[in-house]
C-alpha cells in the first residue's frame, strides 16, 4: 500500500531551481534511500516534504490524501516524522524529556488543566514517561533516560533523535543521514534499528552517504543529480547504472572506477 | 533545605518558611513594605520567566501589562464605580485579551525583531496612560481606593505583606506546575528548537502565545497588587524602564528557573536601599554589580548556585 506519493515536485530559490521534477512512492514497512553527491537537494527534498519549505510545483500525498505546502505541525499530525542532518536536540531537557516530547500528539493537552496539574494531568504524564522510556529503550538509551541531552555523545544524540521521532508513532520516518558521523559499531546499531522500524509498518525514507548502510538495507534507491532524479530502482539496479558513479565520481572517476 | 529545593513541594515549603519567618527579624514597617515590593515584583518576573526562560521569547514591554493590572484597580471603583477585586480580574482580562491580539501578529517574529516589537507595545500603553490624564490623572498618577473585602479594609503594611506573601505562594505553585506537563514541554521543546518542536508537532506559534498571555497575566495581577497597595499610581509603572527592570530580574536570577526570579526581584529591589549610603554613586554601583554577575555568574545567581552545590557534593 502506497502510504508517501511525491509526484513532479519542485521548489526554486532566487530563480535556482534546487528540486526540479522529482518524484517517488514509498510503499508500508519499505526503506527508501535517496542518494546524491552533496548539493544534489536531498536535505531540500526532505524539507519540502516534511513542508519546512513550500513546493513551488508538484503535490504530495500521505495516506492518499493531498499534503502539499501543508504546516510541519499538521504533517506531523497526520503521521510523517523527521530527524535532520545537523541535529535538532532539545538541549536543555534530559533525553527522556526530548522523547515525552514527541508523543505531544498523543497527549491531551489542556492549558488550565496544566497550570493548576490536576491529576489527570499527573497520570497522563506517568504514562508518557513509561511510553517514552520504551522508545528510548528501543533505540539503546534506556541508561541516559535522565542525562541532559546536551551531555549525550554525538551517535547518541542521532539514536534520540529516532526515538523521538519513533515517539510520535509516524506512519512515514524521515531519516537524513542517520549514520553520519558514527563510527562502525553505531552505524551497525543504527542499522538493525531501521530495519526494525520497518518491519513494524513504517515507510523509512532514508537520505545516507554511508553506501554499504543504503546498499544492505534499502528496498529502493533514488539517485538525485543536482535537483533531478537520475534513476530509481533496486539496489542492485542502481549500483550497475555508469550515471550513479558519474554523478558521484565525475566522468574520469567513474572511467577509472570501472577499470579498477 | 537544599535537597527540598529539587522538588516542587519542597520549594513551596521553604518559601512558605521564609515568608512567615522573615517579619519576625523586621524592625520598622518599612521592613514589611522592602518585603512586599519584593513579593510583588517576583510574581511579575515569574511570569515573565515563563515567556522568557521557558518558552524563549523575549518581552520589552512588559511593564505596559503591568500598567494595565496598576490602573484598572485605580480608574475601575474611581470612575466606573466597579469593585476593586473586579477591576482586578477585568484589568485580567484586558490584559490576556490584549496580550491575545497583540502576541498573534508580533510572536511571529524573532529575537532582535520580537524585542522591538514587544517594546513599542510597552511604549504605546506608557503614552495612553500618560496622555489620557481625564482618566488616568495624566503624568502626575492617581490615588487608588482602599481595597475592601466583605467590609474589611486592606490597608498597612503588614497585611500587605501577607497578602502578596500569599499572591507570590500561588503565583510559584502554578508556574512549578507547569514542568512535566505538555504545555511546560512544548514551551522548553521551542525554545530550544523550533524547527524540531514544529515536526513533532507542536503548534508553534499556538504556544508562544500562551506563554505570552500567562505573562501578561501574570503582571496585570502584580500591577493590581502594587497599586492597591501603595494606594497610588503613576505612568512610571508602564514605563519602559520599568519592563527593563523586570527582565534584569529574571536574567540575574536566571532564566528558567521560578527560584531565581524571586532571587532576582530580591536583589534588583533591596540592593537600591542598601546602596543609598553610597548616596550620588548609587546607580554607578548598582549597574556595576549588575554587569559582574553577569559575567561571572552568565546563568544567574540561582542556576549557578546550584550547580555550585552540585558539583561540590559530587
Amino acid at each position: 500500500m502506497t502510504i508517501l506519493k511525491v509526484d513532479d515536485i519542485g521548489i526554486s530559490f532566487g530563480g535556482l531551481k534546487a528540486i526540479d521534477g522529482v518524484g517517488f512512492s514509498v510503499e508500508a514497512g519499505q526503506i527508501f534511500s535517496i542518494i546524491g553527491p552533496n548539493g544534489a537537494g536531498k536535505t531540500t527534498l526532505f524539507n519540502v516534504i516534511s513542508g519546512i519549505y513550500e513546493a513551488s510545483e508538484g503535490r504530495i500525498e500521505l495516506a492518499g490524501q493531498d499534503v502539499t505546502r501543508f504546516a510541519p505541525d499538521v504533517l506531523a499530525a497526520r503521521g510523517l516524522s523527521r530527524t535532520f542532518q545537523n541535529l535538532q536536540i532539545f538541549q536543555r531537557m534530559t533525553a527522556i524529556e526530548n522523547v515525552m516530547v514527541g508523543r505531544h500528539l498523543q497527549e491531551k493537552c489542556n492549558l488550565f488543566a496544566d497550570l493548576f496539574r490536576l491529576p489527570s494531568v499527573t497520570r497522563q504524564n506517568k504514562e508518557t514517561r513509561a511510553a517514552a522510556l520504551a522508545f528510548l529503550d528501543e533505540v539503546g538509551l534506556r541508561d541516559h533516560a535522565d542525562t541532559p541531552a546536551g551531555a549525550l555523545s554525538y551517535g547518541a544524540c542521532k539514536r534520540l533523535e529516532i526515538a523521538r521521532a519513533l515517539a510520535a508513532e509516524p506512519r512515514v520516518l524521515l531519516l537524513d543521514e542517520p549514520a553520519a558521523g558514527c563510527n562502525s559499531v553505531e552505524t551497525e546499531e543504527i542499522d538493525r534499528l531501521i530495519c526494525r522500524v520497518a518491519a513494524k509498518g513504517i515507510a523509512v525514507v532514508l537520505v545516507e552517504h554511508d553506501m554499504k548502510l543504503v546498499m544492505k538495507i534499502s528496498d529502493r534507491i533514488l539517485a538525485l543529480e543536482r535537483g533531478r532524479p537520475l534513476i530509481e530502482g533496486s539496489p542492485g539496479e542502481v549500483r550497475a547504472n555508469p550515471a550513479v558513479l558519474e554523478a558521484y565520481l565525475g566522468k574520469h572517476g567513474a572511467r577509472e572506477a570501472a577499470r579498477a | 533545605m537544599l535537597a527540598a529545593l529539587r522538588h516542587r513541594y519542597g520549594i513551596l515549603l521553604v518559601l512558605a518558611i521564609v515568608i512567615a519567618v522573615l517579619p519576625l527579624a523586621f524592625p520598622s514597617s518599612y521592613y514589611f513594605r522592602v518585603a512586599s515590593l519584593v513579593w510583588v515584583s517576583a510574581f511579575a518576573a515569574i511570569g515573565l520567566n515563563i515567556l522568557m526562560g521557558k518558552a524563549g521569547q523575549v518581552s520589552l514591554g512588559h511593564a505596559g501589562f503591568f500598567g494595565i493590572g496598576a490602573y484598572a484597580v485605580a480608574i475601575g471603583p474611581t470612575h466606573l464605580g466597579v469593585p476593586s477585586l473586579v477591576a482586578l480580574l477585568l484589568g485580567c482580562l484586558l490584559s490576556a485579551l490584549l496580550a491575545f491580539l497583540v502576541g498573534r501578529p508580533i510572536l511571529r517574529l524573532k529575537g532582535h525583531y520580537l524585542a522591538i516589537a514587544t517594546l513599542g507595545f510597552g511604549v504605546l500603553v506608557a503614552l495612553v496612560i500618560t496622555t489620557e490624564s481625564r482618566w488616568t490623572g495624566g503624568p502626575d498618577g492617581m490615588s487608588v481606593m482602599k481595597l475592601t473585602l466583605f467590609g474589611w479594609r486592606a490597608s498597612g503594611s503588614d497585611t500587605w505583606y501577607w497578602i502578596t506573601g500569599g499572591l507570590l505562594l500561588a503565583g510559584t505553585w502554578i508556574a512549578l506546575n507547569l514542568d512535566e506537563t505538555p504545555t511546560g514541554r512544548a514551551f522548553r521543546a521551542l525554545h530550544d528548537s523550533e524547527i524540531a518542536a514544529r515536526v513533532t508537532g507542536i503548534n508553534v506559534n499556538r504556544f508562544k502565545l500562551q506563554a505570552f498571555v500567562i505573562a501578561a497575566v501574570y503582571a496585570s495581577l502584580a500591577g493590581s497588587a502594587l497599586a492597591l497597595m501603595n494606594g497610588f499610581v503613576n505612568p512610571d509603572q508602564a514605563g519602559f524602564l520599568h519592563s527593563i527592570e523586570l527582565v534584569t530580574m529574571v536574567v540575574l536570577g536566571g532564566l528558567g528557573s521560578v527560584l531565581g526570579s524571586i532571587v532576582g526581584a530580591a536583589v534588583l529591589i533591596m540592593l537600591p536601599q542598601v546602596l543609598t549610603v553610597f548616596q550620588e554613586y548609587e546607580n554607578l554601583l548598582l549597574g556595576a554589580i549588575i554587569i559582574v554577575s553577569m559575567i561571572f555568574m552568565r546563568e544567574g545567581i540561582v542556576p549557578m548556585l546550584s550547580k555550585f552545590m552540585m558539583g561540590r557534593r559530587a
